[in-house]
């Protein structure tokens, strides 16, 4: 293989005719190059729509209650049941491979009136009481003070942590935050920390205007009670919340007597559904990338068979020549081959080059034009271009095949013979 | 050296089928020089081809060097005649893109010889047909009679058992010819043994025998004395 002879005379024959060689290379370069773009093309799509997901933990689903739509064990239908505070240790206790079940509870929303009063400014946020482990479920990062911690939640700490958005509505610009008490519905609470998100669900805005407080002075302060108004669950990363979301709705449907088959009484959303879709949805796009690169790449390679035959044609009687002086069929065949998978590996070289700087080109255009909705950071991985190449490989391999075995299956009486 | 028992050897032309060579009895002995004669259509071509395996009888025995020649694959063929052959064609059949010494190195790469070995052999080689100052040039630099003392050189840097010449000087002028006996000679007087396929009388007379071909049958079978090329050119 690495014979210096060998590799002289793959040389000698392709820069024979460089013309040539150069409008052959260039069907692979450019099936390659079509390959490499649109799998990056791809993956910009796929993280720009994953970035809408934000950090948000995936593997969680949301859980509330709705009114019953079957009569049981006594109770009517159309009953309404709110979640209590005990039932997340029920959950906790009967199903296995849950990280963090958090309890909420929410105050104001979609086109909700003014809740919350600083000063002469007044605003509509939501705030949710909630517990510490919220923060790796909904990730955010705290800009100043703190989160909420279990003190807060035992002694029912009336403190709150307000996003950057209601920190800019209720407050001047150099004004101090931490220390100050905003009036949430009636009920002052004092301002420990200011958090910032990344978006959501596309809507980076509304993220920022959210207040969190303690589950157990939201509770107090706003009368809940011990209900709880929905669950936020998040699985193990060995497991799926999809597989689990069966078992935790029967635990609440035995606990609040629910008929088994009551499928509308517990509402839920599961996000790891919606993400796999999103999954499953990329996973065919890539496909369909592969397929297209992969039959561009093949009329290249078609080319490249072409053009060898044509070589062997003229190499006839150099072969007649050889297999005369004693080369061994095989040797021929493996000179061949060799041509053939190295015109198609520097050429398939060329093309991941040029695909990788045209990558490269976008993404520097998307830097400086700023975020484009939908697509960012185009890029391809390092297992990409090993597949490539080992696509490169087998098609020489196919390419070489067919040449090869036309050239020494000419006999060489017969090679000796054309002039 | 060479032995062959009863060969024939038929071409298809279509329906019907020519039958070219009709039963070959005729062997060699290590060191003859001979030449094979005959017009053309006399099968004289097809022999040394099948002499140098490069094509298959349909009956009779080959002999060659004690090892009987007989259903070779393309693999085999291929080890015996880089062992046993050497070839010099009529129209040189150099390979143009590499350079005399590259030529003359060809049948040594084939047996694995090392690199810096082969290229001193070869070197040796083409000093004997007197063309070492010639070893980086291509083919295409070279005439017609320093051509065939490459190919030639090519053919014996291999050390074969015999050497297997068609029309080595069909394509040369009289003076050239010579130049290139006189060295076919020489490498005979070294104990070589040499087949020459040629229809010149003259050339012929150069070597130890000539037998003679009609119509696929020999007619002819003659030692004669050697007339020496030196003295022509």
């Amino acid at each position: 293989m690495f014979n210096r002879d060998r590799w002289k005379e793959i040389l000698e024959v392709l820069t024979s005719n460089w013309f040539r060689t150069v409008l052959t290379a260039f069907g692979v370069f450019w099936g390659i190059s079509i390959l490499i773009i649109l799998l990056s093309a791809g993956k910009g799509l796929e993280n720009g729509i994953k970035q809408d997901f934000g950090d948000i933990a995936t593997n969680t689903m949301f859980m509330w209650t709705r009114s019953t739509t079957k009569a049981y064990q006594g109770l009517p239908m159309g009953r309404r049941f709110n979640f209590k505070t005990e039932d997340v240790q029920s959950i906790r206790d009967k199903v296995p491979n849950l990280r963090y079940v958090s309890p909420r509870n929410q105050l104001g929303g979609f086109r909700g009136g003014n809740n919350v009063v600083r000063g002469l400014n007044a605003g509509a946020y939501n705030v949710y009481g909630d517990y510490p482990e919220i923060i790796n479920q909904d990730p955010m990062t705290v800009t100043s003070g703190r989160f909420i911690n279990y003190n807060d939640i035992n002694e029912k700490r009336k403190v709150a942590i307000i996003g950057n958005g209601v920190k800019n509505d209720l407050y001047d610009k150099d004004e101090e935050v931490l220390g100050t008490y905003i009036k949430i519905q009636g009920v002052n609470f004092l301002v420990v920390g200011t958090y910032k998100k990344k978006s959501n669900n596309g809507d980076g805005e509304e993220g920022q205007k959210e207040i969190y407080v303690p589950f157990s002075a939201f509770s107090q302060a706003f009368n809940r009670g011990n209900n709880v108004g929905w669950m936020a669950i998040t699985a193990h990363d060995g497991s799926s919340i999809s597989a689990l979301k069966e078992s935790i709705i029967n635990v609440m449907k035995t606990k609040h007597k629910i008929h088994p088959e009551d499928q509308r009484a517990v509402g839920y959303f599961d996000l790891y559904e919606q993400y796999n879709r999103v999954e499953s949805l990329f996973g065919a796009l890539k496909a369909v990338a592969y397929l297209v690169g992969i039959m561009v790449l093949l009329s290249g390679i078609i080319g490249v068979s072409n053009i060898m035959l044509i070589v062997i044609k003229e190499r006839t009687k150099e072969i007649g020549i050889r297999r005369a002086l004693g080369e061994d069929p095989w040797s021929i065949k493996k000179q061949i081959l060799m041509e053939s998978i190295f015109l198609t590996i520097i050429s398939g070289m060329a093309g991941i080059i040029f695909g990788a700087l045209f990558i490269y080109a976008v993404n520097a255009l998307l830097d400086s034009v700023g975020p484009v909705d939908m697509f960012m950071n185009p890029s391809v991985s390092l297992g990409v271009v090993v597949i490539a190449l080992i696509i490169l490989i087998v098609s020489g391999l196919l390419a070489g095949f067919i040449p090869a075995q036309s050239a020494i299956k000419v006999r060489p009486i017969d090679a000796l013979r054309t002039d | 050296m060479i032995e062959i028992k009863d060969l024939h050897k038929s071409y298809k032309m279509g329906s019907n089928s020519l039958h070219v060579l009709k039963g070959i009895n005729f062997s060699v002995e290590e060191g003859e020089l001979v030449a094979i004669m005959g017009s053309s259509g006399s099968g004289k071509s097809t022999l040394l081809n099948i002499l140098g395996m490069l094509d298959n009888s349909d009956s009779g025995e080959y002999i060659l060097d004690g090892v009987p020649i007989k259903n070779l694959n393309e693999t085999k063929a291929a080890q015996y005649r880089n062992k046993f052959l050497g070839f010099v064609f009529q129209s040189f059949n150099l390979i143009n893109y590499k350079s005399a010494l590259e030529n003359v190195a060809l049948p040594l790469y084939y047996q694995k010889v090392g690199r810096k070995e082969r290229l001193e052999k070869s070197l040796k080689y083409l000093d004997q047909v007197g063309l070492k100052e010639w070893a980086e040039h291509l083919p295409s630099e070279l005439s017609g009679g320093q051509k065939q003392r490459v190919a030639i050189a090519r053919a014996m840097a291999a050390e074969p058992k015999v050497l297997l010449a068609d029309e080595p000087t069909g394509a040369l002028d009289s003076k050239t010819s010579y130049e290139v006996m006189d060295l076919i000679q020489k490498i005979n007087d070294q104990g070589n043994t040499i087949l020459i396929v040629t229809h010149e009388p003259d050339i012929a007379d150069m070597c130890k025998r000539i037998v003679h071909l009609k119509d696929g049958v020999i007619i002819e079978d003659k030692k004669i004395k050697q007339v020496r090329a030196e003295q022509y050119v």
